[in-house]
């Protein structure tokens, strides 16, 4: 049992109505757990769609071949750019980490140091996603148009475009969300809404939506670029 | 917040799991740009790849979400259910089958 419930908490922030945090967790880190795990069944679903639809093509547009470009660069870079993307995202979640380890010690400077670079993370991938996007559009891929021919030199079908636009649209709305939530959190933090509560908890809390998004764009990354 | 947290995870550890996340990434770069698939198949790469992903993922859950360090429960709740994502694709393959015969 956690005996180490701060005295600047009222006893009744740790009960449950009739219970003592059966989880070992408070209700509203837990109701973000159960929040995220629906989230990845909806995240599953549209992954496992793309697998169908693929392996029940009989050819696919080549990743190497699609994803190819680099910005102020001209010529041939796969995975070049998508790596970028990566790095950025894995950077983004260790600052959100940081940021989270400083709310523990209760260092509001720190946190809010941690949650600004977490913010410009985020900010910075949606960019990339940005002209990633701008840059298939121009090619002329976009939902209902595929440009992009077949590994067996067939007509690519459209498919293949709207599960990309689909499920990297709906990764990048969450990527948004979490951004417009860091940035509501961190001004929290910085006029000292959770010193006055006495926890940071909601660090926490929107830490884990936040890894989860990155955890989400690892298998994106894996199952459309790589694969 | 609490001890018991800081304790079992610490500033050393975080930048220990992003090496390894950064490695595991370095190591797919590495199968897809650097290695034929004269030499290496496509579906022996893409085991490969499945495997990294779910060896990330488990790191970034266990670790950077704080599960691993969760009371035993909570873990189950979030991780059993993923087990109807492995039915879904049981049925799926089944169906994409089907599919590709009509096709």
């Amino acid at each position: 049992m956690s005996s180490h419930s701060s005295s600047s908490l009222p006893m009744s922030g740790k009960l449950w109505d009739g219970g003592n945090e059966p989880f070992g967790a408070s209700y509203g880190k837990l109701m973000m757990w159960f929040f995220l795990l629906s989230d990845a069944f909806t995240f599953s679903a549209l992954l496992l769609a793309y697998a169908a639809l693929r392996f029940s093509s009989l050819s696919w547009p080549v990743p190497d071949d699609v994803f190819a470009g680099v910005p102020f660069l001209h010529g041939h870079f796969p995975l070049v750019f998508v790596g970028i993307m990566t790095f950025i995202l894995i950077m983004s979640s260790v600052t959100m980490v940081l940021a989270v380890e400083a709310g523990h010690r209760g260092a509001r400077n720190e946190v809010v140091k941690w949650m600004i670079w977490t913010i410009l993370g985020g900010i910075a991938f949606l960019s990339c996603q940005a002209w990633e996007w701008s840059h298939l559009h121009h090619d002329g891929a976009w939902w209902g148009s595929n440009p992009f021919a077949n590994a067996d030199g067939t007509p690519g079908q459209v498919n293949f475009t709207n599960l990309f636009f689909t499920i990297t649209g709906f990764h990048g709305f969450h990527v948004f969300s979490g951004v417009v939530i860091n940035i509501i959190v961190t001004i929290m933090t910085a006029v000292g809404v959770f010193d006055r509560r006495g926890t940071y908890e909601t660090i926490e809390k929107i830490g884990l939506y936040w890894h989860f998004v990155d955890l989400v764009w690892v298998f994106v990354f894996t199952f459309f670029y790589l694969i | 917040m609490s001890g018991e947290h800081s304790s079992s995870f610490d500033i050393k550890g975080i930048w220990m799991v992003f090496w390894v996340l950064f490695a595991i990434t370095a190591v797919e770069f590495v199968i897809a740009l650097a290695i034929p698939e004269t030499f290496m198949a496509k579906p022996i790469k893409n085991v490969i790849y499945v495997t990294l992903t779910l060896l990330k993922a488990f790191y970034i859950v266990a670790y950077f979400m704080h599960l691993k360090f969760e009371r035993i429960n909570l873990i189950y709740s979030i991780l059993l259910p993923t087990i109807f994502v492995l039915g879904v694709i049981a049925a799926l393959m089944y169906e994409s089958d089907y599919w590709f015969t009509l096709r």
